[in-house]
């Protein structure tokens, strides 16, 4: 039996989490100093007041969330799963190749609203305040190779917080690509296009590989514990993965040899293994859709050092690009083409995006932004036509990363802060 | 369990349902179908009082059964969120069919409650947990038992109490007290069937102490003393009782059993109606971190820096929200948002920590 005490506590409406300031790491060594994210398009006040009439937009929505979200999130996991069942049957029908090719389709696209409008949106924590351990954010996991954990991580907080700065978001061309002119260039960059064409194919894979952050334990910025922690979970996932789609089902189609031939199974595997390409390609050219067209806005990590909750919306806004279309298309990237609204606000479901974009238009208009959005295959020109030109070695010798003259400048880079650590000591003692 | 959901639970369908579980399938075709998720349906609403009402629920195959005294997660979905809170089960073990109840006593505050209380109709989806609690007769049965309680503390030891009434002809019973303390005639539950119980022989002796509203020639009067157990000739030191109640009551019933050298005769569970003073601008109450045992004054930061300041190193990313990483399960207790002002009282939901502080006491699952 606990009995109640009181005490002075400074709790004050909207501050008590310091949330107008920035998220910890990004606070700068010099408070004082102002980020300057926007500030060549907004004063300091339109950037409050940019933040504050989001926060509304926000809550308006969070206050009307109910019957329909729920609704809405089961009925798609209710067609997913018909998907799915009705493509795992007509892949066990090869001997009838409508039934077969129907089947992977099924299968893929089964995939597919798994991927992305139920495991992404849900591991966003999007239906969290349904309340259902079956749809949680923390306890969801997807269908694909990466583990839950370590995407969330790297998706969620690196690249949802620190979006689009250089040297914290790790997905500004996935420590693969040239994406972006602040990019330094080396050579494994001249391979851009034909690379990325291998990651649409293995897309599952790569995010896998991004999430157990090898560069990262090997750079000496991870410690081993948690390195092998990274590795176990991904090869513990991939076994599953594996096991379930490569050997269960081709092995329950076994017991269809006798009427059929010995190459069910093996046409099971194949079929399957085309579903997965089919989600691969899908995913991938969503993603890359959403933040690598041209006009993308990166960042300076001294740019948004100490910004506001506004400045934070604005970088959202700046980094992301939108893919206008269909209904059912919004539907199968799971709302992830209204990219902007997302990064906006990671955590309303996003069957709600299409409605918020009027708001945002609204509020891009009166502060006369840009809202950087096009059909599919005008932004997928971009991305490839970005790749292409961003392949190509600069002239600039401060572009090229293993030049002789990046090489002084991070040497001296170093050293400066060496002999600043070592005035530091100096002073300490 | 039956065969046929055994086989549903088994290693070789998860590994063909990989990696979610055969409930994520089940549920849309039928919500009842789960395999590991309790469900069940409600039977019937019975008004007890004008404030209390029971449930009767039929569950699904997942049941694993009760023991009287035990208590049930009990949760219902309005406008798509799902709202749970934990009561007594109050029926008897020995029920035939495959139904048990809950009883409810509706407090004016509370959302589950009343909702229960006044809209709950037959046929409504309830999400269960299984069955849990340590409040529970021994498998021996002594030969003296005291059921103690007070007010709506009645559901748990009525549960006791009719189990042991339907025990088999035969075996051994103990001698029953049944003592209830309740405001009025009119406040109490289950008064019918305790006035039947009154009259049964073998069983024992039913009382009931109106404190508010004493009838006339009652042999007992006011609040609960150590004299009251005298006057029913119990001696606490030889009799195995079982208290719930308010935690008022529960303190003077300790206190005279502690008196008397008997606390270990005493099992005990109380409930304490969670005091919500939303405009208070002091922060109060205790913030429990559950699974470590460790608990502190409520400082008024938000639940994340509280567990960080009393030494926990709860996962996190923004800090501002955003994230998701650091939401964990919320046991029971009162949060506010501190960038919409929104309390979120609900038992056992998820809330992201960097962004919630605690409004009174609350228990998290960190």
């Amino acid at each position: 039996m606990s009995h109640y005490r009181t005490k002075h506590a400074p709790i004050e409406p909207l501050s008590a989490s310091n949330h107008n300031k920035a998220p910890q790491p990004l606070v700068g060594p010099d408070t004082d100093r102002r980020a300057t994210i926007g500030t060549d398009l907004m004063s300091y006040e339109q950037l409050e007041e940019f933040g504050r009439e989001l926060d509304t937009v926000r809550q308006r929505v969070l206050d009307d969330l109910g019957q329909a979200d729920a609704d809405y999130i089961r009925r798609v996991i209710k067609l997913r799963n018909a998907f799915e069942v009705l493509g795992r049957i007509g892949l066990f029908m090869p001997f009838f190749w409508p039934a077969f090719v129907a089947g992977i389709l099924l299968l893929g696209v089964a995939k597919i609203l798994e991927n992305m409008e139920i495991g992404h949106n849900v591991m966003h924590g999007q239906y969290d305040w349904m309340n259902d351990p079956l749809v949680n954010g923390q306890k969801y996991e997807w269908d694909n190779v990466a583990p839950a954990q370590e995407w969330k991580h790297g998706h969620n907080y690196m690249h949802h917080t620190y979006t689009n700065i250089h040297g914290m978001d790790r997905d500004i061309g996935y420590n693969m690509f040239r994406i972006d002119a602040e990019q330094p260039w080396y050579p494994s960059h001249r391979f851009n296009l034909p690379l990325a064409f291998v990651l649409m194919l293995l897309f599952e894979w790569g995010v896998m590989y991004h999430g157990v952050e090898l560069d990262e334990y090997l750079a000496g910025r991870m410690d081993k514990a948690e390195f092998q922690g990274r590795k176990k979970r991904a090869m513990r996932k991939i076994r599953r993965q594996l096991v379930k789609d490569y050997v269960a089902f081709p092995v329950l189609s076994l017991a269809l040899v006798p009427f059929t031939s010995w190459w069910t199974p093996v046409l099971v595997l194949a079929g399957t293994f085309v579903a997965n390409v089919i989600r691969n390609i899908w995913t991938f050219l969503i993603i890359f859709c959403g933040h690598f067209p041209a006009e993308v806005e990166t960042f300076k990590e001294e740019e948004a050092q100490n910004e506001t909750r506004g400045q934070w919306y604005l970088r959202q806004l700046l980094g992301s690009a939108n893919i206008s279309g269909s209904k059912p298309f919004h539907v199968l990237t799971g709302n992830l083409s209204y990219q902007i609204e997302h990064h906006l606000f990671p955590d309303i479901p996003a069957r709600r995006y299409g409605d918020v974009s009027a708001d945002v238009h609204r509020l891009v208009e009166k502060y006369d932004l840009r809202y950087n959005t096009g059909r599919l295959s005008k932004q997928l020109w971009s991305v490839a036509s970005q790749l292409h030109q961003l392949s190509k070695k600069p002239d600039d010798p401060y572009k090229i990363g293993n030049s002789p003259e990046s090489k002084a400048l991070r040497r001296a880079k170093r050293e400066a802060e060496a002999e600043r650590r070592a005035q530091e000591q100096a002073a300490a003692h | 369990m039956g065969l046929i959901r055994a086989a549903l639970a088994s290693k070789p369908v998860a590994s063909l349902t990989s990696p979610h579980s055969i409930d994520h399938y089940l549920e849309h075709v039928h919500p009842m179908w789960t395999v590991t998720q309790v469900r069940a349906r409600v039977v019937e609403v019975v008004r007890e009082t004008g404030v209390a009402s029971t449930v009767v629920l039929r569950p699904n195959g997942a049941w694993r059964g009760f023991r009287a005294g035990q208590h049930v997660e009990f949760g219902v979905e309005v406008e798509g969120k799902r709202r749970v809170r934990v009561f007594s089960v109050s029926s008897s073990e020995k029920r035939a069919g495959r139904t048990f109840s809950v009883s409810v006593k509706a407090h004016p505050d509370g959302y589950v409650s009343q909702y229960l209380h006044h809209e709950l109709k037959p046929g409504t989806l309830v999400h269960l947990s299984q069955a849990d609690g340590e409040f529970v007769l021994p498998r021996t049965l002594p030969d003296h038992v005291l059921l103690l309680s007070g007010g709506s503390g009645i559901t748990p030891v009525m549960a006791m109490l009719r189990t042991l009434r339907d025990a088999k002809p035969g075996t051994p019973r103990p001698q029953v007290t049944f003592l209830h303390y309740a405001r009025s005639r009119e406040d109490e539950m289950f008064t019918a069937e305790l006035d039947a119980l009154v009259e049964e022989a073998g069983l024992g002796r039913v009382v009931r102490v109106y404190t508010r509203e004493p009838e006339p020639g009652a042999e007992l009067t006011g609040r609960f003393t150590a004299e009251h157990l005298q006057q029913l000739g119990v001696d606490p030191a030889t009799t195995l009782t079982y208290a719930c109640g308010p935690a008022g009551l529960i303190a003077s019933v300790r206190d005279a059993y502690e008196a008397a050298g008997a606390a270990d005769q005493l099992r005990v569970e109380y409930f304490k109606v969670p005091s919500v003073d939303l405009d208070a601008a002091d922060a109060t109450g205790t913030l429990t971190f559950e699974d470590s045992a460790v608990s502190a004054d409520n400082s008024g930061a938000t639940i994340l820096e509280q567990a960080e300041s009393a030494g926990l190193s709860p996962r996190y990313g923004c800090r501002m929200g955003v994230c998701n990483t650091c939401a964990v399960k919320k046991n029971h207790g009162a949060v506010r948002h501190v960038i919409t002002g929104e309390v979120a009282a609900n038992t056992d939901e998820t809330v992201k920590i960097c962004v919630q502080v605690p409004v009174g006491d609350v228990s998290m699952a960190l």
